[in-house]
């Protein structure tokens, strides 16, 4: 993600511009929680009225699909598990959950993340979009939605909302890409129906369908 | 983005679009599928997405060694802990139930089979117990808490290892199956199922070991052998003869949804969520390993997130969550990680071949003997060892042929099928091969699989002990497949170009054959028309990417005459009542159920023209179907489908589902009498002869560009051309004709699991350590094309395509290294730089030839 990691980001200080998988480490070193061989490890809130025990969840707002929304969270909770269990955003996919295969993609402040390496704690103050987010309130589909539909694009699908999140913040600084460039923007993602030729041509016809659509 | 960094744009040449389903409105044509909008709004819901009230999560407890037996199990300090609420053991498993046939016997189960718990764990991350708890960290704190004491047993995962005189044994009892044979049959009554195999020990000689040269495959005495033919005259009249070892690598599904499962029960009936190839058929898999009766198991998987053969019938793991359920009264969540996805989530096994193959100067196949063993894991033996003899035979049409082969346990995670089982490996060992002789006896490589490849009704396998004959294909057109594939890929132009090297860069060129199974036959579909004139299709095949829970009934729809928009496809909950459907793996759905949709719509069509006669008058052959009505044939009365619908219901009988066809299965019963009254019902079992058995074929065109300074290589272009019988969705085969065939180049390309021979763990566990293919490690623009040439022993025509293409994949770009490099560089795969730069520099091949998880 090329960021810069210059400055500690304290959990009560201003929320960083920016994030880096040091910076996901540090953030879960700063939340107390130990990073445990064990993986895919997220704490419900059912345990609140358990005595002995302590979360460490806050409520946080995070503006989430243009909606400012509301989550208990814990210190060393990521951006996938909040979505998907406590918003009820479950088109982001876990995969792999150590940001290997791009399933959980989603834009932060329009720049594809990976949400499983991404704190919650950290997007505050920033404008979070995931797949549910993309077509247009009245359900008209974006253009690289579209796109997948008129090329039958993907084969199992649990790839494609990380795919098409890639896509779409690729395009927004390259609207016009080559098939190769294209593939270089999505090469974040993994899709292990391996239909890559039919994916990218999903993807280029929903790159045109952008270009047809800002020149109308 | 530097300019190394991003891909390079070859320009292959262009075929013109091809035309698909001449004659058809719907057959061979695109649609969007009715799944497609979910998928891309992200409201599709795969296994983890669901969520139950009071829904407990549960986590696993994986063995840390190879093989040992739990002496003890301390679970005091776990179950004290605020939130545990349940831990689930082996000994609280059902005991494995028996199946019975739809002829009435029964199938006794095999206790030396896998279960979802064990004590006695036979591989590294063998799930031992389970906990459940309010959340996840909960649940894994747990499991922290658990004290256990193994005792260490003797391991093996390396398949020569354990054939050693003295090797170690990967089960207590052994390291191969033996299968007893059938008793027989009392008169009269139908012949017995054969018993479970038994677990028997298997060693090889000193001189065994010893006969094998510098990188030979060792041939010891093996349980499994056919052949027909002479091979004797063959190797002494060929022109030449070569003897070659290949192995091929333990690539793991690393489907990208995992094996998550999700379970709880509602009025004694246990509701399974989980990701599945096939969803009808994963009812009575999940009823046996429950041991409950399949009518008390609702399955809901809409979306499975990828199978590649390691979900057929979902995963045995999955009763863990239905069971702890059952002990908490709550939903309970397994969601399975990656890394323990590696070690449960099922793996295509290693396959060590030799061959001995004679050429005639034409480069014949005039005699081979094939010998293979391949490394199955723990459990249950796979079909992959004889399988490859069986493709091998067809693909290259040997005169003679003996195989050979055995199935050998190790301590290494359970194999499954995966796309193309056998077929795959095989076609890996054998081509290269092919390529070398072509090469020595300087024909061109195309040439030389044109003159082997099968054609119409090609024999296939050993003689049959039922008719003394061989068996043979239904069809085959892959000569023609790899002559339109030659001029497509401009191969002639390709193999021309000089100077192959330019720089450090050197082009290479490749095709391989490939083929694999493509359908079976027998099952049934189900369908109703409705008062308001739509007609619904109760799909009771899997979502698992194909599209083929779909695209079957599209040749339903065409048999109707009915618009695809009035036509609705159920799916993913078997609630809503589906027909006996095969199970999707095997590549066999395409064609059984396409056959099933083309008999249903045929008893609709009969039914239809059946109402209208009593209806209107007349007989009803006076009565043809089209534009959504049934009429007198030449003008005159007529009917719309939903007043003939309301007539069904209105007469009842075999109209509105009452009274189904005897020969239906009891599945297809039991969803017509749930169904009855809704419509006129039409279900049908598919009775269509079929001569020979069914494969489909791919010919694979692939040019590299290998820099032998770096030892990476680039695949520059690539070409799939089908025989897979007529096109039914052009698009959905495109995306099984590349994926698979990229499936296939993995196994070239890179992937393999590695092991600490010492202590028997894995380390190859997540996918930066074992990946898959990426978007940038195949060409920019793939080709596919098919020859849409119906099967003559099918009425659609259509065969099934999932596991053809993978061979080829492979192989092709294997060939194309061996052209741009010579024969002297690699005897396994996958072929990696390392592998490249070390046999360039010393001229002969420097991967240790045979060693297991290098």
């Amino acid at each position: 993600m090329g960021d810069s990691d210059d400055n500690d980001h304290k959990l009560n200080e201003a929320p960083p511009t920016t994030i880096s998988r040091r910076d996901l480490i540090k953030g879960v070193i700063a939340g107390g929680v130990t990073v445990s061989s064990a993986s895919y490890l997220f704490r419900a809130t059912s345990l609140l009225g358990q005595s002995g025990q302590s979360t460490g969840e806050r409520l946080l707002t995070i503006n989430v699909n243009g909606q400012l929304r509301r989550a208990d969270v814990m210190r060393q909770e990521t951006l996938a598990w909040t979505l998907r269990h406590k918003l009820g955003l479950t088109g982001t996919k876990l995969g792999c959950d150590r940001a290997e295969c791009g399933s959980c993609t989603v834009l932060i402040n329009d720049i594809p993340h990976y949400a499983c390496s991404v704190l919650t704690h950290m997007v505050r103050d920033r404008k979070v979009l995931t797949i549910e987010g993309l077509a247009s309130p009245e359900g008209k589909l974006h253009p690289v939605q579209q796109g997948v539909i008129d090329e039958q694009g993907f084969q199992c699908a649990f790839c494609m909302p990380g795919f098409i999140m890639a896509s779409v913040g690729f395009l927004k600084t390259n609207p016009n890409p080559t098939r190769g460039e294209l593939a270089f923007g999505v090469s974040g993602n993994l899709c292990r129906c391996q239909d890559y030729d039919k994916i990218l041509t999903a993807l280029m016809r929903g790159a045109e369908n952008m270009r047809r659509a800002s020149n109308v | 983005m530097s300019e190394e960094s991003v891909k390079k744009e070859s320009q292959p040449a262009k075929a013109p679009e091809r035309v698909y389903g001449v004659g058809h409105k719907l057959i061979g044509k695109d649609y969007p599928t009715p799944d497609l909008y979910a998928k891309v709004t992200g409201l599709a819901k795969y296994a983890e997405d669901y969520h139950a009230d009071g829904m407990l999560f549960c986590k696993l407890l994986l063995s840390p060694l190879p093989h040992a037996r739990v002496k003890h199990i301390d679970t005091r300090a776990a179950l004290a802990m605020p939130g545990v609420k349940a831990i689930l053991m082996a000994d609280e498993l059902p005991p494995p139930a028996d199946s019975l046939t739809d002829n009435g016997t029964v199938i006794k189960a095999n206790l030396k089979s896998e279960r979802a718990l064990t004590m006695e764990p036979l591989y590294q991350g063998e799930p031992i117990l389970a906990v459940a708890a309010v959340d996840e960290l909960t649940a894994a704190e747990a499991i922290e808490q658990i004290r256990i004491d193994f005792e260490p047993l003797p391991f093996v995962i390396d398949p020569l290892e354990t054939l050693r005189p003295g090797g170690p044994n990967p089960r207590l009892e052994g390291n191969i199956w033996v299968q007893a044979p059938a008793p027989s049959a009392a008169p009269g009554a139908p012949p017995p199922n054969p018993p479970p195999p038994t677990i028997g020990e298997l060693k090889w000689t000193k001189e065994d070991f010893a006969n094998a040269k510098e990188g030979q495959l060792p041939m010891g005495k093996v349980p499994g052998e056919w052949s027909y033919g002479d091979l004797d005259p063959g190797f002494k009249n060929a022109a030449l003869v070569l003897d070659e070892t290949f192995v091929t690598p333990d690539t793991s599904h690393q489907t990208l949804e995992t094996r998550t499962a999700m379970a709880y029960w509602q009025n004694g009936k246990v509701h399974v969520f989980t990701g599945t190839q096939s969803t009808a058929q994963t009812v009575p898999a999940i009823a046996r390993w429950l041991n409950i009766d399949p009518s008390n198991v609702v399955l809901i998987s809409e979306y499975t997130g990828g199978g590649f053969g390691s979900k057929i019938t979902g995963g045995v793991t999955l009763v863990i969550p239905a069971l702890l359920s059952k002990k908490v009264n709550a939903p309970v969540m397994m969601r399975i990680s990656r890394e323990e996805e590696t070690f449960i989530g099922r793996a295509r096994p290693s396959l060590m071949g030799r061959m001995k193959v004679g050429f005639s100067k034409e480069g014949r196949v005039i005699a081979l003997d094939m010998f293979v063993i391949s490394n199955n894991g723990p459990y249950d033996a796979n079909g992959d060892v004889p399988s490859s003899g069986r493709i091998v035979s067809l693909l290259y049409q040997c005169e003679a042929m003996r195989w050979r082969g055995a199935t050998i346990l190790t301590n290494t995670p359970p194999r499954s099928a995966q796309s193309s089982p056998g077929g795959m490996q095989g076609i890996a060992i054998m081509e290269p091969i092919i390529a070398k002789a072509a090469r020595k006896l300087g024909l061109d490589q195309v040439a030389i699989r044109r003159i082997n490849c099968p054609e119409g009704k090609a024999p296939v396998g050993p003689v049959m002990k039922s008719d003394g004959k061989r068996p043979h294909a239904t069809s085959a057109f892959l000569k023609e497949a790899l002559d339109r594939g030659a001029e497509q890929f401009k191969w002639n132009e390709r193999v021309a170009r000089t100077p192959k090297r330019s720089g450090t860069k050197v082009r290479g060129v490749g095709v391989s054959l490939s083929c694999y199974v493509g359908g079976s036959i027998g099952f049934d579909g189900l369908l109703v028309i409705t008062p308001e004139g739509r007609v619904r299709f109760q799909s009771g095949i899997g979502n698992l990417g194909t599209e083929a829970v779909m695209d079957v009934h599209r040749a339903g729809a065409e048999v109707l005459g009915v618009p695809w928009e009035k036509c609705d496809i159920t799916w993913g909950d078997t609630a809503k009542n589906f027909p006996y459907t095969c199970v999707s793996g095997g590549s066999q759905t395409t064609h059984a159920m396409t056959r099933a949709a083309y008999a249903t719509a045929m008893d609709a069509k009969k039914k239809l023209q059946e109402i209208a006669a009593k209806s209107l008058g007349g007989k009803p052959e006076n009565y043809e179907v089209a534009n959504e009505r049934v009429f007198r044939k030449g003008g005159g009365a007529g009917m719309t489908l939903g007043q003939a619908a309301a007539k069904a219901i209105q007469l009842g009988g075999v109209y509105d589902g009452h009274e189904p066809s005897a020969d239906l299965n009891k599945l297809t019963k039991a969803s017509m009498a749930a169904l009855a009254g809704q419509g006129l019902i039409a279900a049908a079992k598919d009775n269509y002869p079929r001569d020979g058995q069914t494969y489909s074929y791919v010919a694979s065109f692939a040019e590299v560009e290998v820099d032998v300074e770096t030892g990476k290589y680039y695949i520059v272009d690539f070409l799939a051309y089908a025989d897979v019988g007529s096109v039914i969705h052009p698009r959905a085969l495109g995306g099984q004709v590349l994926g698979r065939s990229v499936l296939g180049m993995g196994h070239t390309l890179g992937q393999k699991w590695v092991y600490d021979p010492h202590y028997g763990a894995m380390l190859s566990t997540r996918f930066y350590q074992n990946k898959p293919p990426t978007i940038l490690d195949v060409p920019v623009n793939m080709q596919w094309a098919a020859l849409d040439i119906p099967d003559p022993e099918t009425p659609v025509g259509a065969r099934g395509v999932g596991e053809p293409p993978v061979g080829g994949g492979c192989a092709s770009i294997l060939n194309a290294l061996s052209d741009a490099l010579g024969d002297e560089i690699f005897r396994r795969a996958p072929v990696n730089a390392d592998t490249i730069l070390t046999s360039l520099e010393a001229g002969r091949p420097m991967q240790h030839p045979l060693m297991a998880h290098i």
